[in-house]
């Protein structure tokens, strides 16, 4: 069954890629739509039905060189079950959807082709995430990730007559490219260490990993925590995260349900899972996981200010899924990856379902995209509107404090944020206040787009870049006036209906699983049940064991062979699709002064994993993200509906920090003047001095001058006389019988 | 000497046999006439007795008290020298027809020369190597002068003579100084004498045999009779001249070093290396000022026994494994390319100049394309068969540390590629001229053709001459 869900977007992406011309574009759509909504519903098969114990599905030998071998098999557990479900049901709803975005598209002349090359990459893309989330081994995973990758740089320069979505589209490959950098030494680091690059060999050895020392660039460095940052760089470019995140914004000059499926739901969140599937060797690499909090807590901050003054509807979500993503990476960073997959889960519904819903707006008001040309289109698109309510409800995490019912994003969030107390309290603060910032421009977002008055006209810097899509919609088949707004058709309105669904109950329906009880949360992963008081000295005992062993094999640059051969004799994988590990003991100290005494007498089982301690936090702690969720509606409110010129106001007062803000702290200049420019005189100086002055002039100078002049001295020799030639071999021998008398080492 | 000691020499025996019956038949019966029946008969013969060598050889013998011996070496050597002298002869059968130059010494020159060149590659003494050696010489001094009544066939030949007489004085001189170092003809006593210690005198003998032999496989400074030779003789008996001597000399070579002198691989491995770096590059350079395609030919085939002659000077046995394998693809190669200058001719009169090429691909579009691969192959292009050979001897010399002479190999075939590119561009991108014609018989046709398959085809396994070469080699260097 999971082989049919693997197959079956590749073969409609076949099939419609290279087949439309037969079968005709119509046709194509449907068969790539119906063959993502098979997978889909198999998917929740799988999901619905899956007992939590790995399966390992062989589909054939793959690679075979030297030690090197793996096979190409599906990796079946609920971490891959999970992402199943959300990538083949954002596909499949976001295949429908572009039945109705993709109807009519203005980028295109009369006539042209370009729905079935769509739905063919649509499919593509998704083939190459299930590949991604499906895969056994490293190599495996890096096939998937290039080809989301691939299919991403595709779908954003979808539109290639634009120079902007070209550039775009380059701009997100070459900085994946960065990350990807840093995922392949991490593949090629853990090769070298275990020998292996099947998932289970990998996870066999991670304890062994941990003891030994690797040395990389200038320095030392404990294996397993190097191993951890370097691929969590991979996992940056792919998530956008802090410093690898300038392509994301650009990214949204591709059609507006590819940011949805893309750059919202599944792609981007690669990277999350990345971490997650990896998480037995993250467990043994500590700094490595301190760093990944850090640096989720900065890009959720970071993104969710730069979010607070754009004015284009799809880069201030651009901004909210970065900012979102650094909440998942900061669950993951302090050990609960149940709670990253939950976060991940609820937001690819809703971050889909507020992409889809701003897809709709643009759809309605003609590929209009700047919201400050927006304004009352409630009454107009009262669907969509309430699409977009639910959405928007759910990112900020509404809800019920303190029990579990609430929106989606409520439960997931608030998840994160008191797993976030528990670990790190840099984390926390930054999360809680990101958490504010994120309800004001959400609801930002809401105000200026569906209430006050309507400044369609108003046109400031409208028409300069819009006026020739809007003369193009002269004819407007949609018959109806000029900019006039319209509602979207049902293919657009019913995805948005399902989406919504999902970002209503998601969080409740399978919040026991994800954050509840530790012992159903470790049932539903199939991993091993920790027991509890004795799992500390024994878990423990058991890794140092390991250590004993590992230290006998060599610290540092011991042969791969010796690291692969111990990882098979001391270690198995570890059972499931996670792992998680009881605190240290200096953790422990350090946790226990952080949550709530009171609730730890209370407690049925002591808060010795961070789950158990993430439960007895604070009540403070509980609230705070819901009370920074109300600050933010309530300082929305007053600036676009009690007091429209507010935020003008507060505009000019703080220009340079506004003006910081709205030019994304500057990132995209400072890559400009540190790499952009260097690499370009580089580039030119090799282009010019290097290539044309000195290999160009070098080999035409060997070429043209000197070669010839001793082919000319050659054909003077060569006279055709006999005794010149006599006299050739008489002075070869007595060069030859000189040189040998010289330096022939005779005695 | 007894029965076994003739059984092991039996080919070679048979065949001195078949050459002088064949001089009498044709003597007193029909002169000429039967050349054409007498030059099918020896190819047969010869391939015949290649199947036989490379069947029934095994081991390894030293027969008559150490003169002569049979090793997989000399066998490898022998069947490649008896398969191109035959692919020769049947190839140019039909062009001395037509020129009215088949005389029926032809054959049995050629085969009183592979006579030769066999005792040369299984000798194991000084005296048999020189034997054998002149056997050789003497068979084609006279061939290259077989056309009496042209002048520079005959001042060819005499060229040939006069400076193959001065390279013999050189490998006698060398060789009578190793025997009175040495005390003794047998390589197995020489390799004895040079264990204990290398006197001056013996590396004297050493450096001139090596000169000696050096004249033979045209390796530079002692190539100069090469390109004249080439031109003024016939071209099928240019064609004889790049191919099966090539293969015997340098098999000679690799012989004398290995089991004569293989104690003391440093001092000829200089020698040896300093004929290759001046042949290849002397081959590359001067190739560029050639108009005439035999000539051209004869410095290819310089710069050719450079590249060999790199695998040998290395002195290990993956070296001469190399050398044996780049030995056999130069054979292929060139009687490909023969069989195709064989046919350049203009109004029934044979051409050479290379201008006579310009626009051939319009005329001939798959004769060009199989010389576009042959030429491709020459120059070292992949993925022709051609490269491989560059790619084992250069791989010969980096793996035994000798990286300065494969960068210099690598620097002088792309030198080289130029003027194998150049007969290409002349084929396809040539100035509008009338091309030559090219008359074919079905000989030379298949020929070209199927040398041209097997320069693409042998990218697969090089038709399995890896194992047999490197069991040659193995016999060899011990």
């Amino acid at each position: 069954m999971a082989t049919i869900i693997l197959f079956a977007p590749l073969i409609g992406a076949i099939i419609c890629g290279f087949g439309w011309r037969l079968i005709g574009e119509r046709a194509g759509q449907v068969i790539t739509t119906s063959l993502v909504f098979l997978a889909a519903a198999l998917s929740w098969w799988i999901f619905l039905t899956f007992d939590g114990t790995t399966q390992q599905i062989v589909l054939m030998r793959w690679i075979e060189s030297g030690t090197m071998g793996s096979e190409w098999a599906i990796r079946l557990d609920r971490l891959t079950a999970i992402m199943l479900v959300v990538v083949t049901s954002v596909s499949a709803l976001v295949h429908l959807y572009s039945f109705g975005y993709m109807a009519h598209d203005d980028n295109w002349r009369e006539g042209e082709h370009y729905k079935a090359r769509f739905f063919a990459y649509l499919s593509f893309f998704t083939f190459s995430m299930l590949m991604l989330v499906t895969s056994d081994n490293l190599v495996q995973m890096f096939f998937g990730w290039e080809g989301v990758g691939v299919a991403s740089y595709l779908l954003i320069g979808f539109y290639y007559r634009k120079a902007s979505a070209n550039a775009a589209a380059m701009k997100a490959f070459i900085v994946n490219r960065v990350g990807d950098f840093g995922f392949a030494l991490g593949i090629f680091a853990l090769f070298y260490l275990t020998d292996s690059i099947r998932f289970d060999d990998v996870f066999a050895a991670a304890p062994a990993l941990a003891e030994t020392n690797l040395t990389f660039l200038w320095g030392e460095w404990n294996a397993a925590n190097l191993v951890g940052v370097l691929l969590f760089i991979g996992a940056m470019g792919k998530s956008a995260q802090l410093f690898l995140h300038t392509w994301l914004p650009d990214a949204m000059e591709g059609p507006t349900p590819v940011s949805a499926l893309i750059h919202a739901a599944t792609m981007v969140t690669a990277g999350v899972f990345l971490v997650c599937r990896m998480s037995p060797l993250y467990e043994y690499a500590p700094q490595a996981l301190a760093f990944i909090t850090v640096l989720g807590a900065c890009t959720a901050f970071v993104a969710a200010t730069i979010g607070l003054v754009q004015n284009d509807i799809k880069r201030v979500i651009a901004y909210s899924t970065m900012s979102q993503l650094g909440y998942m990476f900061v669950a993951a960073g302090v050990g609960v990856y149940p709670v990253a997959m939950f976060h991940l889960f609820t937001h690819a519904f809703f971050k889909a379902m507020l992409f889809l819903g701003a897809g709709s707006v643009i759809h309605a008001t003609h590929h209009e995209q700047d919201m400050r040309n927006y304004g009352g289109l409630r009454k107009q698109i009262p669907l969509t509107f309430w699409a977009m309510l639910i959405g928007t409800l759910a990112i900020t995490g509404v809800g019920i404090p303190l029990t579990h019912y609430g929106f989606a994003g409520f439960l997931s969030k608030d998840a994160v944020i008191e797993s976030a107390w528990v670990g790190s309290g840099f984390a926390f603060w930054l999360l809680v206040v990101a958490a504010c910032f994120t309800s004001f421009y959400s609801w930002r977002l809401m105000f200026m787009t569906f209430f006050g008055e309507s400044r369609a006209h108003g046109g400031h810097g409208h028409d300069d870049h819009n006026g020739a899509v809007h003369d193009a919609h002269g004819h407007d088949d949609h018959g109806h006036g000029h900019h006039e707004p319209h509602e979207s058709p049902m293919v657009m309105l019913i995805p948005l209906g399902v989406l919504a669904l999902g970002a209503v109950f998601s969080g409740m329906i399978w919040y026991k699983v994800f954050f509840g009880e530790e012992t159903a949360v470790r049932d539903w992963f199939g991993m091993e049940q920790v027991a509890h008081g004795e799992a500390h000295g024994a878990d423990h005992g058991a890794v140092a064991a390991v250590n004993s062993e590992g230290e006998t094999v060599t610290a540092e640059a011991a042969p791969a062979e010796g690291h692969a051969a111990e990882g098979h004799a001391t270690g198995v994988a570890p059972k499931g699709a996670l792992l998680m590990l009881p605190f240290t003991p200096e953790e422990q100290a350090v946790v226990d002064t952080r949550l709530d005494a009171a609730k730890v007498a209370k407690a049925e089982h002591p808060p010795t994993t961070i789950i158990n301690a993430a439960h007895l936090v604070p009540t403070w702690v509980k609230v705070a993200p819901f009370i920074a969720m109300l600050i933010g509606f309530a300082v929305a409110w007053l600036f676009y509906i009690k007091d429209p010129s507010l935020p003008r106001r507060l505009a000019q007062q703080q220009r340079p920090l506004y003006l910081f803000l709205l030019n994304k702290w500057y990132f995209d200049e400072l890559y400009d003047v540190i790499f952009v420019r260097p690499a370009r005189w580089l580039g030119g100086f090799l282009w010019k001095r290097g290539d044309g002055a000195v290999i160009d002039g070098s080999i035409n100078g060997v070429a043209m001058g000197i070669v010839p002049m001793l082919t000319r001295l050659a054909g003077r020799a060569q006279s055709g006389y006999l005794f010149h030639y006599a006299f050739a071999m008489v002075l070869g021998i007595v060069a030859l019988v000189t040189w040998m008398t010289l330096f022939g080492g005779a005695k | 000497m007894t029965s076994a000691d003739f059984r092991i020499l039996l080919p070679e025996i048979l065949l001195s046999g078949y050459a002088m019956a064949a001089l009498m038949a044709a003597v007193y019966t029909t002169r000429d006439k039967l050349a054409a029946t007498l030059v099918w008969a020896t190819a047969g013969l010869f391939v015949a007795l290649a199947l036989y060598i490379g069947a029934a050889g095994v081991g390894e013998r030293t027969v008559f008290n150490g003169l002569f011996v049979d090793d997989p070496f000399a066998r490898f050597a022998k069947v490649t020298i008896l398969l191109s002298a035959a692919a020769v002869l049947v190839m140019s059968q039909d062009y001395m027809y037509r020129r009215d130059l088949l005389r029926f010494e032809y054959p049995i020159l050629v085969t009183l020369a592979v006579v030769g060149m066999m005792v040369m590659v299984s000798s194991a003494d000084l005296i048999t190597l020189y034997m054998g050696l002149e056997l050789q010489s003497l068979s084609l001094y006279v061939v290259a002068s077989i056309r009496r009544d042209s002048a520079k066939s005959s001042e060819a030949g005499l060229k040939y003579f006069v400076l193959g007489a001065l390279s013999s004085g050189l490998l006698l001189y060398g060789a009578s100084l190793v025997y009175g170092y040495a005390g003794t003809t047998q390589f197995a006593g020489i390799l004895t004498t040079v264990q204990a210690g290398v006197p001056l005198g013996l590396l004297f003998g050493l450096v001139f045999m090596l000169a000696g032999l050096a004249f033979k496989v045209s390796a530079a400074p002692f190539h100069m009779w090469t390109p004249d030779v080439y031109e003024g003789s016939p071209t099928p008996v240019t064609a004889f001249f790049a191919t099966a001597p090539k293969v015997a000399a340098m098999a000679l070579i690799a012989r004398l070093v290995q089991d004569a002198f293989g104690g003391i691989p440093g001092q000829w491995g200089q020698v040896l290396a300093a004929l290759a770096v001046a042949s290849m590059f002397l081959g590359a350079v001067a190739a560029i000022g050639q108009r005439d395609i035999k000539r051209l030919m004869a410095y290819s085939s310089i710069a050719h026994m450079g590249y060999a002659l790199i695998g040998l000077c290395v002195g290990t046995a993956y070296g001469v494994q190399a050398t044996m394998i780049y030995m056999a693809i130069y054979v292929t190669m060139n009687v490909g390319t023969f069989a195709f200058i064989l046919s350049m001719e203009r109004d029934g009169r044979p051409v050479s100049d290379i201008a006579g090429l310009n626009q051939f691909a319009r005329k001939e579009p798959l004769k060009a394309l199989a010389m576009l691969v042959l030429l491709f192959s020459l120059a070292g292009v992949p993925p022709m068969v051609g490269f491989f050979g560059k790619f084992y001897v250069l791989k010969a010399a980096v793996d035994a540390g000798w990286v300065w002479l494969a960068v210099a190999g690598a620097v002088a075939s792309v030198i080289g590629a130029f003027y194998y590119l150049r007969l290409v561009y002349f084929m396809y991108f040539g100035a509008e001229q009338d091309p030559v014609d090219s008359r074919m018989a079905p000989v030379q046709w298949g020929m070209l053709v199927a040398v041209a398959a097997i320069m693409l085809l042998g990218i697969v396994n090089l038709f399995g001459i890896e194992g047999p070469a490197a069991l040659a080699a193995q016999a060899l260097v011990r």
